[in-house]
């Protein structure tokens, strides 16, 4: 199976992920235009504020007395009270706003994860989604708390700066101009050399972080075999290696703020021996040059946070293209327009588009079922079956026959290539599939628990169930006895995939689920496979009596499982070879017989 | 902060470019210092007494300062990147290290997703504490010092209004930090929980799914949001107070400043180029106290990658090796004593109470016994993955305790009912048995374990590989090649627990009988099926952490009414009991 990575290393679509991400942003306009206009206004205090240094001084030079100085300071301390206030609300606001956008992002992602098909989830690994939700997510939250404010705020300062500077001393901005294009090749530049270093750190990190994966699974294999120390010689190459890359990496990338802060210097320097000479020249002043030179040295702060927050922003870009690329990811689709229904009196009841209503039956009909999960490799090739109302179908056959397959075109985790699947003789692609899934119980082989109590784990197939409900299909299940043993009975909680439980005590529950949710048609696909015979004996018994009326499709390795089976069908390669109920295949004396009788086993 | 002293120590023979990146940045800050007090002695006398010599001496001289800045810089980022990434790497190396003295009880106290977070993100949060924070913690309080020692040489009267208002500032970002702290680590803990929700509903989409759960999934997910925003909201509320406390400050500062400069220099007491370089002095001593309060937001967010870090480091192992431990595993017997066992102290019940029962060297024995009544629990009591809470097991004539781990596992081989195969190929993965092993030897357990057909119709056969977590095979084949894994270390004891599971009883049958052909060798199956055990020297069937029965297979139909009822109930199924 291709397994899909999600795009990385720097944005590539710009312009959409901008648009995309200030689309967010957009739900929060008036707080990220208040706080926008906040910060300029801060920013522009701020700047005058420092610029009112140079009258002041001036003024003094020119004689004026304590009164100008008065006017002076009182001015700027007015400038200063106004920026105080802004700052406090910029930053109030956009804290708040970040935290709400951070949340709609997250919202969406898992909402629309929870529409997307199961071929989404089949060709992507877990850790590849998670790392959308921990690391993309993240930066995000971290570029709208940090970067947001300090970009604009830098961007203001240092163009603010600039203009006051041109404005005090054209013949001096031009050398410092000089020196801010120096800055910026020099961050270009280092940018696009750093990538290489990146890329060698990203490679070995993934490796060692695989590495820790696999191995932090198998660890108790570890144990078993001893392997301690060969496992610890692996670990520490790929270590080391990391260790290698990124302090190759950090070294490159560190050198840029130094860097940058020396070539500020420089030209302050420079800047001073020739605006002195200017003074001695008669060109300008001593109190223009000397806030003139105030000025150079405070534009270094902003430029360093810009040069700092433009990478920030541009991973935090990155990580909106890989979320939007989830979010673009098409969405299941739902053409089907007949409802189903359940009332108290009759039971489940078929709503079609036109308004009428017929009881549901159960039947499942396979009319030359085509289906394949890649292009060209079909995995069911041409099955045709036909389950009457109530009746137990088994599927017996090897690993990639195409057993599951089937049971996941019935409620539609996948759709036909060609053919048609009926329920009741109605298209299930024509069945609303919220419905249809409602109307078919499934118990699978991996059981998954939710972090939650037992009882809220079982009422996961019905959520309006009553404690009563619960706990007659915890025993219709056998599950009551160890349920009653565990700590708490049913309200033990179930944490990290209920790991606590044995496999087998998983499944008994997942079979309460399915029990409580008193649907019409039930696939059993394994979902017997770690339970015991003697367990399952008592099961079957309870089953027995949840399965009487239904139509039940039963996957099982275990030949026990099936032989009451109704039909049975041997599949092979993607076809049917054999159907029949036990009596009738046995009499055939073909595969299932074989198998029956030990003669032969079904390869994996 | 006990907990970043643990991990310090752990930086090694980096912690020399520790100090070393410490001390470039020390020099390229004072550097930096200098140059306001040059470009005050340039204005005030140079420009005043127009000594365009003078005014060049300290041009050059500030160059020459920017010069140093940048090498010091430079080789500050060298240091740092090494001390950075060589403390990230050693603190993986302590962690991963102390990970394999884990036992099975220390492993299953941490989860498994839980173990790799601490040993990758939380170790990089810590390697990123260090190339982020080292330059500002050294580079602030230097320039806070330095700044305050400056401006009071400069101008004392002046440096006054420091005294004041610095230990104000202080005072207010200190205030701030200890209320946002311990709301970091709430935050934290909504994180955690916003992943989990995220984690679960992968895992079991198809749950979900068949149910039609995603509006229920996607309440209990927005619930966890909802509490992360809430958190975030308020910690971030607080910790941005930080911005206009600091303004506040700074512009009080700069007005007092104004106003007693310029009444100083109305009197002629003060020079403008002094005015403007005390100015950028006061800049200076108040960023860096707004920057020592970023360097102290960065480490209380590290503090808590840094505890789970060192509760990996500091976990007592749970199993303790004898001080003279028996190195030679005498033979294959083995003897239940008396054992109880419970996973954990605090459980209420044990899962094995008062189990005695005693096998001959070679012997093979089935467990029966069903889903819950403790039978795997019980095996893993013989390599000692687990200690009994009282009583003994006896492997070979002494207590599983005073051997060695190592010897007393490499005799007693057991296939797990999870097992694990790694990437790597067919060959990488049998050598875990036995790093000697020849192709030969390896071709031989794989027909014993009904491995050798599948495998020699890969392309490549024993070079085949099995890709992350062995997902290139089924499980059926997956269990088949556990079994010739184990068998290939050529064990005194071997025990199967459910390894069969994903096999058909015709290839089952066919690995019991290879498994025959090892006389010398004791072999213990945990089984589903009577026919598993037919052949068996003895039964033992558990329930609820008892023996119920124990015996040869021909007298259990007699002495056992489990075993009767599960003969029974196969019987009927499609099992063939006779063999």
């Amino acid at each position: 199976m291709s397994r899909n990575k999600f795009s990385s290393n720097g944005p590539k679509n710009l312009k959409y992920t901008v648009k995309h991400l200030l689309g967010y942003l957009g739900r929060e306009k008036y707080s990220f235009i208040a706080g926008g206009l906040l910060v300029l206004l801060y920013a522009s205090c701020d700047l005058l504020g420092t610029y009112m240094i140079k009258p002041v001084v001036n003024g003094i030079l020119d004689g004026g007395g304590l009164s100008t100085l008065f006017q002076g300071v009182m001015f700027t301390a007015c400038l200063y009270v106004i920026g105080v206030i802004a700052s406090f609300g910029y930053s109030q606001i956009i804290a708040r706003s970040a935290q709400k956008v951070v949340y709609d992002i997250r919202h969406d992602l898992f909402c629309h994860m929870e529409t997307l098909p199961l071929s989404f989830f089949d060709t992507h690994r877990y850790g590849d989604v998670m790392s959308v939700y921990t690391n993309d997510v993240d930066t995000i939250s971290d570029a709208m708390n940090n970067s947001f404010s300090t970009v604009i705020k830098s961007f203001i300062q240092i163009t603010g700066t600039l203009l006051l500077i041109i404005i005090l001393n054209w013949r001096l901005s031009f050398l410092m101009a000089i020196a801010y294009v120096g800055m910026f090749i020099y961050v270009r530049f280092s940018g696009k050399r750093s990538k290489k270093y990146y890329t060698e750190r990203q490679a070995k990190l993934g490796e060692l972080d695989g590495y820790i994966q696999e191995m932090v699974a198998g660890q108790k294999v570890i144990k078993v075999f001893c392997h301690e120390n060969e496992n610890i010689n692996d670990f520490e190459e790929r270590n080391e290696a990391l260790r290698k890359a990124g302090t190759a990496a950090q070294t490159y990338a560190a050198t840029m703020v130094p860097a940058v802060a020396s070539i500020s210097y420089f030209n302050y320097a420079l800047v001073a021996f020739i605006g002195g000479l200017m003074a001695v020249m008669g060109w300008t002043d001593p109190g223009s040059l000397a806030s003139y030179l105030i000025f150079v040295r405070e534009a270094i702060g902003p430029i360093n946070s810009f040069t700092q927050q433009t990478s920030f922003l541009l991973s935090a870009l990155a990580g909106a293209e890989r979320i939007f690329s989830v979010l673009d990811e098409e969405s299941e689709t739902d053409e089907g327009n007949v409802i189903l229904e359940k009332s108290k009196e009759n039971g489940w009841n078929w709503k079609k588009a036109d308004g009428s209503t017929v009881p549901l039956r159960g039947e499942v009909k396979f009319e030359n079922v085509v289906f394949s999960y890649k292009k060209s490799h079909p995995v069911l090739k041409n099955i045709s079956l036909y389950a009457h109302p109530g009746q137990m179908i088994a599927f017996v056959g090897s690993t990639g026959a195409g057993k599951t397959t089937i049971t996941n075109l019935i409620n539609r985790f996948y759709d036909v290539d060609t053919g048609s699947v009926l329920f009741d003789g109605i298209d299930v692609r024509d069945i609303k599939k919220a419905d249809l899934r409602h109307s078919l119980a499934m118990v699978l082989q991996d059981t998954h628990l939710f972090t939650g109590t037992i009882r809220d784990n079982i009422r996961f197939g019905k959520l309006d169930a009553t404690d009563d409900e619960i706990m007659e299909a915890a025993i219709t299940a056998n599950a009551d006895s160890f349920i009653r043993r565990l700590p708490n009975g049913y309200d033990t909680m179930i944490t990290n995939d209920g790991t606590e439980l044995s496999h087998g005590q998983r499944q008994l529950l997942a079979i309460a689920r399915a029990a409580v949710a008193d649907p019409p048609v039930i696939i059993l696909d394994e979902a017997t496979s770690s339970i015991d015979t003697r367990t399952e004996d008592l099961i079957e018994k309870g089953m027995n009596k949840l399965m009487k009326g239904r139509t039940v499709f039963v996957i099982a390795h275990r030949l026990s499982t099936v032989h009451n089976a109704d039909a049975i069908m041997v599949l092979e390669h993607g076809k049917i070879t054999e159907r029949g109920s036990h009596d009738e295949l046995m009499r055939q004396k073909g595969l299932y017989y074989k198998l029956y009788m030990g003669m032969t086993g079904l390869s994996d | 902060m006990n907990d970043l002293k643990r991990l310090f120590a752990l930086l090694g023979k980096y912690r020399k470019d520790f100090f070393i990146a410490m001390l470039f940045v020390a020099i390229e800050t004072s550097l930096e210092l200098f140059i306001p007090v040059m470009i005050a002695d340039l204005i005030d006398y140079g420009v005043m007494t127009k000594d365009i010599g003078y005014m060049t001496v300290k041009g050059l001289q500030m160059i020459l300062c920017a010069l140093l800045a940048l090498t010091t810089g430079i080789l500050y980022a060298r240091f740092a990147a090494r001390a950075a990434y060589g403390w990230g790497a050693e603190i993986r190396k302590a962690e991963y290290r102390k990970l394999q003295s884990y036992s099975f009880s220390d492993i299953d106290r941490f989860e498994t997703s839980s173990l790799v977070t601490r040993l990758t993100s939380d170790a990089t949060v810590m390697q990123n504490a260090i190339s982020s924070g080292l330059r500002p913690l050294v580079r602030s309080p230097m320039l806070l010092i330095l700044g305050v020692i400056l401006s009071f040489t400069m101008n004392a009267e002046l440096a006054l209004i420091f005294i004041v208002l610095a230990p104000i500032l202080g005072i207010v970002l200190f205030l701030i930090i200890s209320r946002v702290a311990p709301l970091y680590s709430l935050c934290q803990k909504a994180i955690d929980r916003v992943n989990e929700s995220v984690e679960e509903n992968l895992r079991a989409i198809r749950t979900v799914k068949a149910f039609v759960r995603e509006e229920y999934a996607e309440d209990l997910f927005d619930s966890a949001n909802d509490n992360l925003r809430y958190l975030g909201m308020k910690t971030n509320s607080i910790a941005v107070l930080n911005m206009p406390a600091f303004l506040i400050i700074m512009y009080t500062a700069i007005i007092l400043i104004m106003w007693f400069g310029g009444e100083k220099m109305i009197s002629f007491q003060l020079e403008v180029g002094e005015l403007t370089g005390f100015l950028s002095y006061v800049m200076q001593v108040l960023n860096s106290l707004m920057l020592i309060s970023n360097v102290f937001m960065l480490l209380t967010r590290s503090l808590a990658s840094a505890h789970r870090i060192v509760e990996v480091l500091e976990s007592a192992p749970s199993l303790e090796e004898s001080e003279n431990p028996l190195e030679e595993v005498k033979d294959g017997s083995i003897e239940f004593r008396n054992v109880f066992f419970r996973y954990s102290s605090k459980a209420k019940e044990y899962t094995l109470s008062d189990i005695s029962f005693s096998i001959e060297a070679g012997e093979t024995v089935g467990i029966l016994g069903g889903t819950g009544s403790g039978k795997s629990s019980l095996v893993q009591l013989i390599p000692r993955l687990y200690d009994v809470s009282s009583g003994a097991v006896v492997v070979g004539g002494s207590d599983v305790r005073d051997y060695s781990l190592s010897s007393l596992r490499r005799s007693v081989g057991i296939v797990l009912q999870k097992n694990m195969l790694f990437s790597g190929t067919i060959r990488d993965n049998m050598k875990w048995g036995n790093k000697e092993a020849s192709d030969d030897e390896i071709w031989n357990v794989l027909k014993i374990a009904a491995a050798d057909d599948f495998v020699r119709s890969f392309p490549g056969t024993l070079d085949y590989n099995l890709g992350q977590g062995g997902v290139n095979v089924s499980g059926g084949q997956k269990q088949r090649l556990s079994i010739a894994r184990t068998l290939l270390s050529k064990p005194k004891i071997i025990i199967f627990d459910d390894s069969t599971s994903a096999v058909d009883t015709d290839t089952e049958r066919r690995i019991r009988e290879g498994l025959m052909g090892i006389k010398e060798c004791t072999k213990i199956f945990i089984a589903e099926r009577i026919s598993s055990v037919a052949s068996a020297d003895k039964v033992i069937v558990l329930a609820d952490g008892h023996i119920e029965s124990i015996g040869r297979p021909d007298e259990m139909m007699e002495k056992s009414r489990i075993y009767r009822e599960i003969y029974e109930a196969q019987l009927k199924g499609g099992y063939d009991v006779s063999q």
